[in-house]
């Protein structure tokens, strides 16, 4: 039986050679995407600004009727609602920031999404309300500042792991890799103005743990080959530790974007956002695993001697990972 | 290391049987599962409003709401104790300011007396003190709330708004809510499959404190139309007042509340034949009743529900059986959602809707249909892919693979968690740690043949190599799942739960029980090539 080769045998690519170019095309790239949040700023959902969301469904019609809504609702004396298809032609979204004087009176946001559903039902016979969200302004603010501490806890967390498992490098290069990911995952959240909302953030703990893991697995070849190679030059020991590691990184990517790229397109319409985010995120991770966190190390002057003082510690890496796995 | 006793595989095959079991019943659809629980227990996993469709609704209760009614009834049961004190304690220039009552003895020589008569007031049945006292001036007694007196007022009133709540959904039928105090002052509400969550809501939040309130038939109506009132009185909104005035003074004094019923139900008025509901008091409060028309009789009384006058009929006749009916411009179904929260009884504390999040059976039956459709597919890829790379191995891989997800929701049907959209992105990620372990393995294993060892060699050494930074990437993942459950709220908390689940079956399934197929296949066939 012959089997599969996504990546020949002994390839090996120059990956390293273009770590310049690279790096500064991701820094621009985080610099752009930074100066989008910053300017267009990100689509956010009620639950990090508060108001409410409808989803209805205009059973009875083709495509719903956007403008003549858009000029209901607003008689209702809230101001101008965001309206935004999904999915199906006949499918809206109906978005209203909080009201004036909701910060006194955490109800209105309710209040409001209540008025513009029976306004709803009144004008619409044939509408379905699918879905009704409605945030007042404290408890989206708690949402948002839990969202975002639970997000920095996680990186801070793992970049500390990886800081004690291995050298202090390599807890950078994690965390910036990370910064990296995350930061363009946010840009193109900005650029596409996709709906910013709480599962987004369970989306961008994906990406985390899939970039994370993706950039152990390299950093553990390189702390292997480090050892081996104690002569071999930094670049072209990257480039070694890169290239073992290649079938596994391609192979691992492919199988995970499979059902990613699936539930993007035949996925439910709800989450959308959701698994573009996911599949964004690995294509990215996968990216930085190699461009962002192995480069670094050259920067930071990782070499042979980063492991010399600290060889008490290597065996115990070693033990841990052999009685958590395999046996000798 | 591929030396597996005889042991160690019964009891890692049972191990495994045991956990997909579990998972069974989830997978079973409704009908069939229903009759298999008449025979066996069935754990099954939840699936979370936003996939499964229902609300979920957050209130918060206003605090310094709270506090007033204390105040308010504090004052009550102050002028109650001076009156009845004997001899009678005069008092005056009651004040209700920043949260301190303040009155003071018009006769100086009755300051102990008073004293004396307001201990049983301040102190609760549990012998410790709910108000400090303090004199000023000599003849001005203030009472301030005493430390935990507001939070212990708080906490019993949550604890009895919940209860109030649940007997309210109690009373719309067949309902499976949960409902759970959150924090200081919120009460969460989520009930699955809920097709109209107006209804619910307008009956969960509506305070429903009846009063009955004698009419102060000599104010101004001048003043009145200004919301001014005079003392003694004070100016409640009328919405159907058939003056045409949009509020009516009252008399504050004298008044009965409503709290005290034992029945209440939606009825027409036989008259004018709109719908109306009867309440019927119980004993005391039947009395109580019966005074109040008794003495009143051809005056008008007020009745008011959640502060806000519903009508003002006339007392014709004293009432005694204890019975009344309520009437004003109510519809059916308002008749009978006023029925049902007067019956439960009154919330103490006022509640908001802060949150609310409901999802229709429609769009969560089309999240579950096409998010299954979409798991299988991916699924379904991986399982072809690992297969045409690895061949046995990734057959062992792709076994793996599916116990894996058995366990996940074994574990997670066995701790009754619930499945939520971000957990379906924690299970997506641990699927992700499991293929991946196995394909870390398996590449290792071609590298080390490669380098020229033999079969057996290269086995070992590949899974040793490669569970270095399996570990690694799963003990990130277990530290950054603990922050997210420490640290997150509710959809957040969601992924860290599958998250932690499954990092413990993803590393079992992909590197243990790999390994123990791999060396009964090795003991088996003691292959000399190894094609992979």
């Amino acid at each position: 039986m012959k089997l599969l080769k996504l990546v020949p045998d002994d390839t090996n690519i120059d990956f390293l050679k273009w770590r310049t170019f690279a790096f500064g095309i991701s820094l621009l790239l985080m610099i752009a995407s930074i100066g989008l949040v910053a300017t267009k700023g990100l689509n956010f959902g009620v639950d990090f600004i508060g108001g409410q969301m409808i989803r209805a469904t205009f059973t009875q019609d083709a495509a719903a009727p956007v403008t003549e809504l858009r000029t209901k609702v607003a008689t209702l004396g809230y101001g101008e609602p965001t309206i935004q298809r999904f999915g199906k032609e006949n499918q809206v979204s109906i978005r209203m920031k909080l009201p004036e004087g909701a910060d006194k009176k955490p109800e209105l946001a309710n209040v409001m999404a209540v008025k513009i559903t029976n306004k709803l039902k009144a004008d619409y016979p044939g509408v379905r309300i699918d879905g009704v969200d409605s945030v007042s302004g404290k408890v989206s603010e708690e949402l948002f500042s839990k969202g975002m501490l639970a997000l920095l806890a996680a990186m801070a967390g793992v970049s500390l792991y990886i800081w004690i498992r291995f050298e202090w490098q390599f807890g950078v290069g994690a965390i910036w890799s990370l910064l990296h990911d995350v930061t363009l995952t946010f840009g193109l959240f900005s650029l596409l103005g996709l709906e910013f909302d709480l599962n987004i953030i369970a989306a961008l703990l994906t990406i985390i743990g899939y970039s994370l893991n993706d950039t152990v697995v390299v950093y553990d070849r390189i702390r292997e080959n480090l050892m081996k190679f104690r002569k071999m030059d930094m670049a072209g020991l990257l480039n070694l530790s890169v290239n073992e590691t290649l079938a596994r990184t391609v192979m691992t990517s492919v199988s995970i974007s499979l059902p990613l790229l699936v539930l993007v397109f035949f996925g439910p319409d709800v989450i959308f956002g959701f698994s573009l985010a996911m599949a964004f995120g690995i294509i990215v991770g996968t990216y930085s695993s190699i461009y962002q966190a192995a480069p670094i190390l050259i920067w930071l002057k990782v070499g042979s001697h980063s492991f010399v003082p600290s060889e008490s510690a290597m065996p115990k890496a070693e033990r841990m990972g052999e009685s958590f796995g395999a046996q000798p | 290391m591929l030396d597996f006793p005889r042991w160690r595989v019964w009891m890692l095959s049972l191990l495994v049987l045991a956990g997909v079991l579990l998972a069974i019943p989830s997978l079973l659809p409704m009908s069939i599962r229903a009759q298999v629980a008449q025979y066996l227990p069935t754990p099954t996993i939840n699936l979370g409003l936003d996939l499964a469709g229902g609300s979920h609704i957050l209130l918060e209760a206003d605090t310094s709401q709270l506090a007033e009614t204390r105040l308010e009834s504090l004052e009550d049961n102050v002028r109650t104790a001076m009156r009845r004190a004997n001899p009678r304690i005069g008092i005056d220039a009651v004040s209700r300011a920043n949260g301190q009552l303040s009155f003071t003895v018009t006769d100086s020589s009755q300051i102990d007396a008073a004293r004396e008569a307001l201990l049983p007031i301040i102190s609760n049945t549990t012998g410790s003190t709910d108000w400090n006292l303090g004199v000023n001036d000599g003849n001005r007694i203030v009472l301030t709330p005493a430390g935990s007196g507001d939070e212990t007022a708080l906490d019993q009133a949550m604890d009895t708004a919940k209860d109030v709540i649940d007997r309210r959904i109690n009373a719309l039928g067949t309902l499976e809510p949960t409902i759970i105090r959150q924090g200081d002052n919120r009460i969460v509400v989520q009930v699955p499959g809920l097709d109209d969550p107006e209804a619910l809501k307008a009956l969960i939040g509506k305070t429903a404190k009846l009063e009955f309130k004698l009419v102060d038939e000599q104010a101004d109506p001048d003043q009145t139309a200004k919301g001014i009132a005079r003392v003694g009185s004070q100016v409640l909104p009328y919405p159907e007042n058939p003056t045409g005035l949009p509020n009516i003074a009252v008399r504050r004094l004298g008044g009965i509340s409503g709290d005290k019923l034992i029945k209440a139900d939606p009825t027409f008025d036989q008259q004018t034949n709109e719908p109306a509901v009867t309440i019927q008091f119980d004993g005391e409060g039947g009395q109580k009743f019966a005074r109040m028309t008794q003495q009143n009789t051809g005056k008008l009384f007020a009745i008011i529900l959640d502060g806000q006058v519903i009508s003002a009929p006339q007392i014709k006749e004293p009432i005694f059986g204890g019975v009344s009916q309520i009437s004003g411009s109510f519809t059916v179904d308002s008749a009978n959602a006023l029925s049902i929260a007067l019956r439960s009884g009154a919330l103490p504390v006022d509640l908001k809707i802060v949150e609310e999040r409901s999802v229709g059976p429609d769009l969560g039956a089309d999240s579950i249909r096409r998010g299954i459709l979409a798991a299988v597919i991916g699924t379904t890829a991986i399982l072809v892919l690992m297969f045409v790379v690895y061949g046995r191995f990734g057959m062992y891989a792709n076994m793996a693979l599916v116990i894996n997800i058995g366990l996940i929701l074994g574990i997670m049907a066995l701790a009754n968690t619930t499945l939520t959209l971000p957990g379906i992105a924690g299970f997506v990620l641990t699927i992700g740690a499991a293929v991946d372990a196995n394909v870390l393995i398996n590449e290792r294993i071609r590298e080390e043949l490669k380098r020229g060892r033999r079969v057996v060699q290269a086995i070992e050494f590949g899974y040793k190599e490669a569970s270095r930074a399996i570990f690694d990437a799963n003990s990130t993942n277990v530290i950054a799942a603990v922050l997210l459950f420490i640290f997150g709220s509710g959809p957040i908390r969601g992924f860290a739960v599958v998250l932690m689940i499954g990092i413990v079956t993803s590393v079992f399934t992909a590197v243990t029980l790999t390994r123990m197929w791999v060396a009964g296949w090795v003991k088996r066939t003691r292959p000399q090539e190894l094609v992979i």
